[in-house]
Parts: structure tokens; C-alpha cells; sequence
């Protein structure tokens, strides 16, 4: 297929997770096989008697990164946006704001996802509400709780005033943002656009309920050891927080100012299950056709790929679906393709999972090493993929390209295609 | 009961606490909005703060009409009388 579109770079990437304050620490970790899971100390775990007594919580407070009077108006997910939007603009080689940094903030744009919004915020009002009456609910907790807070946030810090977007679709959410933000691109709305997103919700309600779901590891007396995507005895995904910024670029602009580029955003594909609102429909029609589409929208041919980056939560049914996935989609050519699960380490993000795994992939093309999974003692036997364990394994120089999974409850399905440059 | 310069002291504080103003700035003839720069959100957070700290009721109504720190010290002062 003729290419017309505008090519699509990623010039910067800041992030916030359960394994590092930053970018740099967060890939170390990950190469290192570092888990980020532990036992959760808060004072409700044990006057709720929680099921779920473990999680990821970020390695960094968010809140210690930020001036104080900042930190107090953001909920704790607008803080995780803010410092790793932060760090993609200064990693980018931006100073100051938009207008600071020589830009027409008109040209600038933020896509900036949650999952499910300002949590901490929403609960602690309630709280209040009940213990002291309406007139100590926060005058800010409705502009801290909206979902669309993290991208309100990111835009008056950049001063960006191209548009400022929130898609919201569960845990492919930050996903959906960077293919958002690559359409806003090529459809000449901005030159550069700061997209992904973040999620910030360790706290007892949405454990009890994802626990309710069966959708999370009991495993309490080994955290560490619980999030094991395609191993045998996987029983769920782990929660954490934290989420990722990038900064996208139009490959002209990009080059225009000499800017370091980890690696194009070639195309993204995109689809919806409509099979069940919280299951994996098992036959992975939906992923095979976002994949599908993120493949054609990037013009690759499935011996390009070098890599694919899973979404693997380590629930028993998901992780086996996107195994299927892969295999109707590549063929028997799916074992010669490494995948990891970076959920493995760093648990699951929910809405800021994708723009942070999104983040690993481009890592590893511009390394050229893929971080092990970890945990996979016994792989399913159900799951014929090659699982890179143990100990990273160096990218094959020959295939360009390398594909981020992420999907979310009630169906969405996001497939983001990057090439080596 | 507190006087006049407890009164803005204890209420530079609660300024300070919330919007990052320096405590020493918050002087009787400042504009909360014109000097402060402190906007009608936080301006209600400052308002239910200071309820809490002096043990007074400064009604919805009555913030407006408290422009300047000045406004807001003798309103607490009557209110405490």
C-alpha cells in the first residue's frame, strides 16, 4: 500500500512507575528482572481484612516530585501525568512551555488518558461528605476528579493549545491516547502532541471490586511472585499505578530542529470486541483485527516484526486469548517472534498500561534488547510463543518493527505498530 | 479570643497552606485577588479553613464582600466577639 501519510516520531518519554521514578530507572529495572509488587502497608488492608494484601505502588511518591501547592490541587493520577509530561518534554529537548520553547502553542497538542479518573479524590471527598458535612467537600474536587483532569493538567503546564483529549477505554486507555495523538498529527492538527496517560487507584474499593471479579491474584504471601503472565499457575493480575508520557513529533519537525528519535509511531490499529463487557473473547477475533490494522496502517508485512510487546495481565483466560491472537495472525512464524510481559514486574497499570509498556517496545527497539518476563517457572502449556525469560535477549537487527498489545474491559482493543530508526 | 495580628497570622497560614503565597505577604491591606493573585476556589478553601481554625461562620454570601485580608481579619474578629 502506497504510503501519503505524514511518517510520525517519537522524540521524548517520561515516565512514573512501579519500578522507577523515571524513564532511566524504570528500564533498568525492567532489564533486570526487578519486581515492583509488595505487601501494601495502608491502614485498610487490615481493617477491611482485604482479600488482595499486596500491589505495585509506584517507586517514586508522585507528590514529592512536585511543588507542595501544585501537588494538593492534582489527584494523585494528574500527578503521575504531570511528572512524567515533565520529563518526555525536557527528554524531547523542550524548555519552559510551549511558547518558552519557540513553539506556536497552537501547534501543540496533549492526549492524556485514565482508566477510571481521580479515585483518591472522589473517595476522600466522600469521606468527608460523611464524616463533616458538604461544606468540607473541596471547591477543586470536581476539576481533580474528572477524567479528563490529567490532560486539562498537562496542557496548562506545556501551555498547549492545539486540543486536549482523554480517551477513556479501561486498561488500553494510554494506548488509545498515542494512536489518538498519532491521528492528530497526520490529520495536521498539531506538529507535536504529548500523549499516554496514567492510573492511580490502590485503594480498597477497586481492589475488593476487581477482586469480586476474580480478576486479581490472591497470592498474598509471595507478591513478588504473583503477576506470571503465561505461566502455568497464573490466577490474575497484580494492581499498580504510575502511567507515561510521549512526546510525539511529525517526523519533518522532528528533523527540522535535529532532534534524537527513539522511533517512529508507523501506525496503530484499533477494534472492539462486543463479545462480553469484562471478558476476553476467546477466539481473539478482535485483537487478530486491530493487529491486523495496525500492521496495514503501518504498511508492515508480518515477517517485519521483530518483537511484540503483550498485554498479558496473567489471568487464565486473557493471556491464553492473546496467544491465539497471535498465532491466527503470524502463523507458524508466531515462534520465531520473542514476546515479553512487562505486567510481570511492574503489575498492571489500567489506564496508564499501555503508554508505559508502549514506552518498553520503543525502548527496545532503540536498545535493541528486550526485558524478560518473569515468573514463567512452568509456560502454559497452552501458550506456544517464544516468552523471553530469565534474562533480556537482544533484538533481531533484521526485522524493523515491533508491536505494544493493550486491551481493556468491555472490549477495546489497541495494537500500536513502531519501527526502528 | 484572638487579636487583630493572630487573626492574620493564623489566616497568612491557611493562605499560605493552600495557595504557596508567603505567609509575610498576606498583610491587612492585600487584595485576595488583585496582590494574591488567590482565585474563587481557593478563596472558598481558604473561607472553610478559617471557619474551622477561628470557630466562626463566614456565610457563601458574605465572601464576596471580603476583597482584602484586611476585610476577612475584622469579619472573623466581629464573628468571634
Amino acid at each position: 500500500m502506497a504510503r501519503t501519510q505524514v511518517s510520525v516520531v517519537v522524540t521524548g518519554l517520561g515516565a512514573s512507575t512501579p519500578v522507577g521514578g523515571d524513564v532511566a530507572s524504570t528500564w533498568d529495572s525492567l532489564l533486570a528482572g526487578r519486581s515492583g509488587a509488595r505487601s501494601l502497608t495502608q491502614d485498610w488492608v487490615e481493617e477491611y481484612d482485604m482479600p488482595v494484601r499486596f500491589g505495585a505502588p509506584a517507586a517514586v511518591d508522585p507528590s514529592e516530585a512536585l511543588p507542595r501547592v501544585q501537588a494538593r490541587r492534582l489527584d494523585r493520577s494528574a500527578q503521575f501525568a504531570v511528572v512524567a509530561a515533565r520529563e518526555a518534554w525536557a527528554d524531547a529537548g523542550y524548555e519552559g512551555n510551549a511558547s518558552d520553547a519557540g513553539l506556536d502553542p497552537d501547534r501543540v497538542g496533549v492526549v492524556c488518558a485514565s482508566g477510571i479518573g481521580g479515585l483518591h479524590t472522589l473517595l476522600g471527598n466522600y469521606d468527608l461528605l460523611k464524616e463533616h458535612g458538604p461544606r468540607k467537600v473541596s471547591p477543586l474536587a470536581i476539576p481533580m476528579l474528572m477524567p479528563n483532569s490529567p490532560a486539562a493538567n498537562v496542557s496548562l503546564e506545556l501551555q498547549a493549545r492545539a486540543g486536549a483529549h482523554a480517551p477513556v477505554s479501561a486498561c488500553s486507555s494510554s494506548a488509545e491516547a498515542i494512536a489518538y495523538g498519532l491521528d492528530m498529527i497526520r490529520s495536521g492538527r498539531a506538529d507535536i502532541v504529548v500523549a499516554g496517560g496514567s492510573e492511580a487507584v490502590i485503594l480498597p474499593l477497586p481492589i475488593a471490586a476487581f477482586a469480586n471479579m476474580m480478576a486479581m491474584s490472591k497470592r498474598n504471601d509471595e507478591p513478588e511472585r504473583a503477576s506470571r503472565p503465561f505461566d502455568r499457575d497464573r490466577d490474575g493480575f497484580v494492581l499498580g499505578e504510575g502511567g507515561a508520557l510521549f512526546v510525539l513529533e511529525s517526523a519533518e519537525h522532528a528533523k527540522a530542529r535535529g532532534a534524537r528519535v527513539y522511533a517512529e509511531l508507523a501506525g496503530a490499529g484499533m477494534s472492539a470486541d462486543a463479545h462480553h463487557i469484562a471478558q476476553s473473547e476467546p477466539g481473539g477475533t478482535g485483537v487478530i483485527a486491530a493487529t491486523r490494522k495496525a500492521l496495514v496502517d503501518a504498511d508492515l508485512s508480518t515477517d517485519e516484526v521483530a518483537h511484540v510487546n503483550c498485554h498479558a495481565t496473567s489471568t487464565p483466560v486473557g493471556d491464553a486469548a492473546e496467544s491465539v491472537a497471535l498465532h491466527k495472525v503470524f502463523g507458524d512464524g508466531v515462534t520465531t517472534i520473542p514476546v515479553t510481559a512487562p505486567k510481570s514486574m511492574i503489575g498492571h497499570l489500567l489506564g496508564g498500561a499501555g503508554a508505559v509498556e508502549a514506552m518498553t517496545t520503543v525502548l527496545s527497539l532503540h536498545h535493541g534488547l528486550i526485558p524478560p518476563t518473569i515468573n514463567v517457572d512452568n509456560l502454559d502449556e497452552e501458550i506456544d510463543l517464544d516468552v523471553v525469560r530469565d534474562a533480556p535477549r537482544k533484538l533481531d537487527d533484521a526485522r524493523p518493527a515491533a508491536l505494544n498489545n493493550a486491551f481493556g474491559f468491555g472490549g477495546h482493543n489497541v495494537v500500536l505498530a513502531f519501527r526502528r530508526q | 479570643m484572638a487579636n487583630t495580628e493572630e487573626i492574620r497570622s493564623g489566616l497568612a497560614d491557611i493562605v499560605n497552606e493552600i495557595t504557596g503565597v508567603p505567609a509575610d505577604d498576606v498583610q491587612l491591606e492585600k487584595s485576595f485577588t488583585d496582590d494574591l493573585d488567590i482565585d474563587s476556589l481557593s478563596m472558598i478553601e481558604v473561607v472553610v479553613a478559617a471557619e474551622e481554625k477561628f470557630g466562626v461562620k463566614i456565610p457563601e454570601d458574605e465572601v464576596k464582600n471580603l476583597a482584602t485580608v484586611g476585610d476577612a481579619v475584622s469579619y472573623i474578629e466581629k464573628g468571634q466577639a
